[in-house]
């Protein structure tokens, strides 16, 4: 990896960063077509054993057909897939020790909440009172012990969902695939069922996957986030990873809010390339390792939060851009201040609400200066 | 035939304007009742006063007849001519409720049959590529587009002595000399099964469908084999299907007559040729009345199931 990054203690778990540790789950070149279609192309990827891992991606790229492939209701077209280092080939669902929480709940219509949960431990032959104890455990965690006699086509949609969920968490599978396992529950309901998530994943020793749309549910979760598009993974990272420094634009868009902005590479001295962007304008500094030669298209990425505006020029700053506020967006306890550089191009300056709103001294149509340090920004080459 | 009994009327009607309120309403939704009244319940009140009347040689056979020159004293003159002689007569001979028993137990064992054999065809339907399934649809029902009588008449050129079921197996070597099944209950077995497949065959297909293919997945996801998650899950979703199909060939089989008169044996006795016996070889219209009232009494209770059966499915689906 390029980037050393200490935001975590030293004995922080990273079996990814262990050349000796085996990856529990392995994607190995796979390719999944349908037809003419291509889903999944040319895919390799590693899980390692008590990851929490995220698959995030637009709509279509190709997460439940990797899960679906995991669980066995998909085969590849090309390339193995391994679990604890043997391959699964073509074993069938009901041979693997994976369970999944299907995007569209899939719950059986004929039993009731409690019937459904306990199915998978039934087809094991738990002895009954075993089944008994960990249908309740399940519910408890759900919070849906008032409704255990229920049929699901009597519960709302975040009901069905948490059953659903806890169907698939009562056998204690080693790998648990989670698609979109939160989506419909309110906010609070759903943080909380993320941190219980958490705390069965870490004490079981047990390792999910999990797709979802919320960029901020993966950020918690997630031991490592794998950004994809199309059918590829573009990165695989730790949530702080991928933030900090995304290795491209794709992935920067994808994970919160940022600024991009294109540019030639104008030189690269020692650590800090630089960057033109505009006619007129002084070039942007970004530090980097990498030495692309001069004159290549390149983008530096920056996080709105981590730009500074004012309306005096500010004496010394790494960058610094004077533009026109354009707009302000007032979400609570963060402002944000859409400014118009020389260009033309509008670039996204955050500041948290310390001061009340009236007291706030930029305004619509103000001169301001953008201004942030070198370190602060990414370079990016694609 | 007796399934067209059991439509009811719609219970809720979606409310056009203009017709909202008043009398267009009521109409409206009065035209199903109408329509119940003139072709089921005045037929049924007609054949029910023919069973409580007596035989006569006369044109018409029964005895009284309402003049309606007579006024209401006619009418009173009618009733005190009624009685339960014809039902007497029923219960008193053995042949009555031997017809009614065989009829039951050949309608049973049909539908029975007809749902060993229905099930596969309409599960294999349903899991058939989607581009087949009109087609396949289409050959269940290709035979209704024949006479129902030349098709059972066919079957004596199959199923008799010479026949070609019998001359294919004596070709093949399996048997030595011919199988007598034409005019036998084996007979009218085929004939009903082959007959009412459709019935059956239909209500299945349509749940087998529906059925969520997820919900297998789900199934064998957390540990089924394929086998057993046919007999947890599609099974049981496919009930409401199963019920549909058996009373649909059920009803109809107990009043068969057209099958056991061609296929059957003159030792077999079924509640619908005794009727046809009643009616045309001995003129008694008011004892072949009074079986017809019995049969339809004997029929209401599969008739409220069946209804009871659909309300739920329609509740549960909902
Ligand atoms: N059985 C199938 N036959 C044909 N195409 C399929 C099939 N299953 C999936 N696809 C296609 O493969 C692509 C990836 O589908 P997939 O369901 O994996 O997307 P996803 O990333 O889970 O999307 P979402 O976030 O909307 O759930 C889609 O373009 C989809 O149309
Ligand atoms: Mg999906």
């Amino acid at each position: 990896m390029e980037t050393q990054i200490n935001t975590q203690p030293a004995c922080e778990f990273a079996p990814w960063e262990d050349p000796v540790q085996k990856p529990f789950v392995r994607f190995e070149n796979v390719t999944k077509k349908f037809g003419d279609f291509t889903a999944i192309e040319d895919l390799t990827l590693n899980i390692y054993e008590r990851e929490f891992f995220a698959l995030l991606g637009p709509s279509g790229c190709g997460k439940t057909t990797m899960m679906r492939m995991l669980a066995g209701f998909e085969y590849p077209t090309a390339g193995n897939i391994m679990l604890s280092q043997s391959n699964l080939h073509k074993a069938p669902p009901h041979k693997r020790p994976v369970n999944m929480m299907f995007q569209s709940y899939a719950l059986f219509p004929h039993m009731t909440v409690e019937q459904n949960i306990g199915f998978g431990l039934k087809q094991e032959k738990t002895p009954k009172k075993e089944i008994k104890r960990r249908v309740e455990e399940m519910l408890s965690l759900v919070q849906l012990e008032p409704f255990t006699k229920r049929k699901p086509h009597q519960l709302s949609g975040g009901q069905k969902q948490r059953v659903a969920l806890a169907r698939s968490l009562a056998k204690k599978p080693r790998l648990l695939l989670l698609d979109e396992p939160l989506g419909a529950l309110d906010r609070k309901l759903r943080e909380q069922t993320q941190f219980e998530l958490m705390s069965i994943q870490e004490q079981l020793g047990l390792t999910f996957v999990i797709v979802t749309h919320d960029q901020e549910e993966a950020m918690t979760v997630a031991s490592r986030i794998a950004v994809m598009d199309h059918g590829k993974i573009v990165q695989v990272a730790t949530p702080a990873e991928i933030y900090e420094y995304p290795n491209s634009r794709y992935s920067a868009d994808f994970l919160g809010d940022v600024n991009i902005i294109e540019g030639q590479l104008d030189v690269t001295t020692g650590k800090t390339a630089s960057l033109a962007w505009a006619e007129g304008e002084t070039p942007l500094a970004i530090s980097t390792k990498l030495r692309p030669p001069a004159g290549t298209t390149a983008w530096l990425a920056v996080r709105p939060e981590k730009l500074h505006i004012s309306k005096e020029k500010p004496a010394s700053a790494d960058n610094c851009i004077k533009g026109e506020v354009w707009d302000i967006g007032y979400t609570g306890n963060i402002s944000t201040f859409h400014v118009k550089a020389s260009n033309g191009s509008i670039l996204k300056v955050q500041v948290s609400n310390r001061e009340h709103l009236a007291d706030r001294p930029i305004t619509w149509e103000d001169n301001v200066y953008v201004y942030w340090e070198k370190g602060a920004g990414v370079f990016l080459e694609r | 035939m007796a399934v067209t009994d059991i439509a009811s009327p719609p219970e809720e009607i979606q409310e056009p304007s203009g017709l909202s309120s008043g009398w267009g309403r009521r109409l409206f939704i009065a035209i199903p009742y109408i329509w119940l009244l003139v072709f089921f319940l005045a037929p049924f009140v007609i054949v029910l006063k023919i069973s409580l009347s007596d035989v006569i040689l006369a044109r018409p056979p029964y005895f009284p007849n309402f003049d309606i020159s007579e006024g209401w004293q006619g009418f009173l003159a009618m009733l005190r001519v009624f009685d339960l002689e014809n039902y007497v007569w029923l219960a008193e001979d053995s042949l009555y409720l031997n017809s009614y028993l065989s009829s039951l137990r050949i309608a049973s064992i049909s539908t029975l049959l007809t749902l060993a054999i229905g099930y596969p065809i309409a599960y294999a339907m349903a899991k058939a590529p989607k581009e087949w399934r009109a087609t396949l649809l289409m050959l269940v029902i290709l035979p209704f587009w024949t006479s129902f009588l030349i098709r059972v008449y066919a079957w004596i050129g199959i199923l008799k002595k010479e026949g070609f079921l019998n001359y294919f197996l004596l070709w093949t070597g399996i048997i030595d000399e011919p199988l007598m099944i034409l005019n036998t209950d084996t007979a009218i077995y085929i004939g009903i099964v082959y007959s009412y497949l459709p019935f059956m065959v239909l209500p299945l297909y349509a749940v087998l469908e529906k059925l969520n293919i997820s919900l297998l997945e789900a199934a064998t996801d957390l540990g089924c084999s394929p086998l057993k998650a046919f007999w947890v899950i599609t099974l049981p979703l496919s009930l409401p299907g199963v019920w549909a199909g058996c009373f649909l060939v059920f009803i109809p089989a107990v009043g068969e007559f057209v099958i056991p008169d061609i296929l059957g044996g003159s030792s077999t006795i079924m509640i619908g040729k005794t009727l046809w016996v009643e009616f045309f070889s001995n003129r008694d219209w008011p004892v072949a009345s009074a079986v017809a009232i019995l049969l339809l009494l004997m029929l209401t209770l599969p008739i409220i199931l069946f209804q009871k059966q659909q309300e739920k499915q329609a509740e549960a689906s909902q």
